[in-house]
C-alpha cells in the first residue's frame, strides 16, 4: 500500500531554541525543519525567536535574518526575493508557497516552515527536484515546428497570444505538484500539475506544430490521468495560476481528437 | 540513487497510448447514473408498500425493466472503473495491484450479471 506513516528515520524530533535576546519588543517565533544528511540524526524542529522590529515583512526576510545573525547553518534556496524565480518554495504555515512573497503578518502565532512535502530532502529546507526537472524536460518545453523558421518572427494573433495568459507566468516552483496527493503517491509516473500546465502551455501555443505528438506523449493512465481534480494545485499556487484548469483542458482535447 | 539518468527514469516504458477511453466512460456512466438513480429512488418510494404481485406487474413493463437493467449496467461498470483507479493510486507492489483489480472486476461483473438476471426473472415471470 501507499505509505502513510513516516519511516523511522524521518520522524521529527525537538531541536534547539534560539532566543531573540533582551531588548527585543516584538518577538515572532519561527519553527523550522532541520535535517543534516551528514549527522546521521533524525530531522528536528528548531525554534528561532526573531525581533520583528528589526526584520523585513516577508518570511524570506526572517529566514535571511536567522541565517545572517542567529544560525548560519540554516540551509535554504533563494534568489530573486520577488516571486519570479521560484527558488524559495517551501511549506509555510501548512501551505506550499514562496517565502519571499509570503507576509509574516499573514501567519497567526508561530510560523512553521517545512521543505516542500513528499520530496527527498537534500538538507534543511532544500528538496531534491531532480525528478521534477526531468519530468519538465520530458514534455519538450520548447517550440517545435516542421515549417522552416520564417525570416522574421513567428506570427501569432492577439487572440491566440491571449491563450498563453495564465500559463506562461508559471515559474516552476513546484508548490502545486508537491501539494498534490496524486503526485505524492505516484510521482514516479504522474507528471504532476506543474509539468502538465507547462505541457498545456505548448499544446495551446498556435505557433507550435507538434500538438498531436504532445497529446500522444501525455495519453497515459499515469502521466495525465492520475489527476483526480483534487484542486490543491490551484489553491496553493503562489502565482494564482490554475493548473487544474490546464489539465482539464488537456483532457478535453484528448476527447475532442478521438 | 540510480545510475540511470533522471530522464531515462521519467520516460520509462513510454506512454500507454490509453486512458482517455477509461476516463471518458467513467464520465459517461456517472452522467447516466444521475437520472437513473433519481428514477430508481422515486420508483422505489412509489412501490415501497406494494406486495410482490403488484411489484412484479410494475417491473414487467419493458421501459421499467430496461431502465433497471441500464441502471445496473451503468452502476457496476462505473464502480469497476472507479475501483481500478483507486487501486492504481494506492496499492503496491505491482503484483498486488493487478490481483486487486482483477478480483474486483470479476466480483463486480458477476454481481452485475446476477442482478440483471434477477431483474429479468422478476420482469419476465
Amino acid at each position: 500500500m501507499a505509505q502513510f506513516n513516516l519511516p523511522p528515520n524521518s520522524v521529527i524530533g525537538k531541536g534547539k531554541t534560539y532566543y531573540a535576546g533582551t531588548g527585543a519588543k516584538n518577538v515572532k517565533r519561527f519553527q523550522i525543519y532541520r535535517w543534516d544528511p551528514d549527522s546521521g540524526e533524525n530531522p528536528r524542529m528548531d525554534s528561532y525567536e526573531v525581533d520583528m522590529a528589526a526584520c523585513g515583512p516577508m518570511v524570506l526576510d526572517a529566514l535571511l535574518k536567522i541565517k545572517n545573525e542567529m544560525d548560519p547553518t540554516l540551509t535554504f534556496r533563494r534568489s530573486c526575493r520577488e516571486g519570479v524565480c521560484g527558488s524559495c518554495a517551501m511549506n509555510i504555515d501548512g501551505t506550499n508557497t514562496l517565502a519571499c512573497t509570503k507576509a509574516i503578518g499573514d501567519v497567526s502565532g508561530e510560523v512553521k516552515i517545512y521543505p516542500l512535502p513528499h520530496m527527498p530532502v537534500v538538507k534543511d529546507l532544500v528538496p531534491d527536484l531532480t525528478h521534477f526537472y526531468a519530468q519538465y524536460a520530458s514534455i519538450k518545453p520548447w517550440l517545435q515546428s516542421i515549417t522552416p523558421p520564417p525570416a522574421r518572427e513567428r506570427l501569432q494573433s492577439k487572440e491566440d497570444r491571449a491563450k498563453l495568459d495564465g500559463l506562461y507566468e508559471c515559474i516552476l516552483c513546484a508548490c502545486c505538484s508537491t501539494s498534490c496527493p496524486s503526485y505524492w503517491w505516484n510521482s514516479e509516473r504522474y507528471l504532476g500539475p506543474s509539468v502538465l500546465l507547462q505541457a498545456y502551455r505548448w499544446i495551446v501555443d498556435s505557433r507550435d506544430e507538434f500538438t498531436g505528438e504532445r497529446l500522444d506523449d501525455l495519453e497515459d493512465p499515469f502521466r495525465l490521468y492520475r489527476c483526480h481534480t483534487i484542486m490543491n494545485c490551484t489553491k496553493t499556487c503562489p502565482k494564482s495560476l490554475n493548473p487544474a484548469k490546464a489539465i482539464a483542458e488537456i483532457k478535453k482535447l484528448m476527447v475532442e481528437r478521438r | 540513487m540510480s545510475i540511470r539518468t533522471p530522464l531515462a527514469h521519467v520516460r520509462g516504458l513510454g506512454t500507454a497510448k490509453d486512458g482517455t477511453h477509461h476516463w471518458w466512460v467513467q464520465r459517461v456512466t456517472s452522467v447516466a447514473l444521475v437520472p437513473l438513480v433519481l428514477w430508481f429512488i422515486i420508483s422505489l418510494l412509489a412501490v415501497s408498500h406494494a406486495d410482490y404481485e403488484t411489484f412484479q406487474h410494475w417491473l414487467s413493463n419493458p421501459v421499467r425493466a430496461g431502465l433497471m437493467v441500464a441502471l445496473l449496467v451503468a452502476m457496476f461498470y462505473h464502480a469497476s472503473l472507479g475501483m481500478q483507479v483507486i487501486y492504481e493510486d494506492y496499492v503496491r507492489p505491482e503484483g498486488a495491484k493487478v490481483v486487486a483489480v482483477l478480483v474486483t472486476q470479476f466480483v463486480l461483473f458477476l454481481l452485475g450479471v446476477i442482478s440483471i438476471v434477477a431483474v429479468l426473472k422478476i420482469a419476465l415471470a
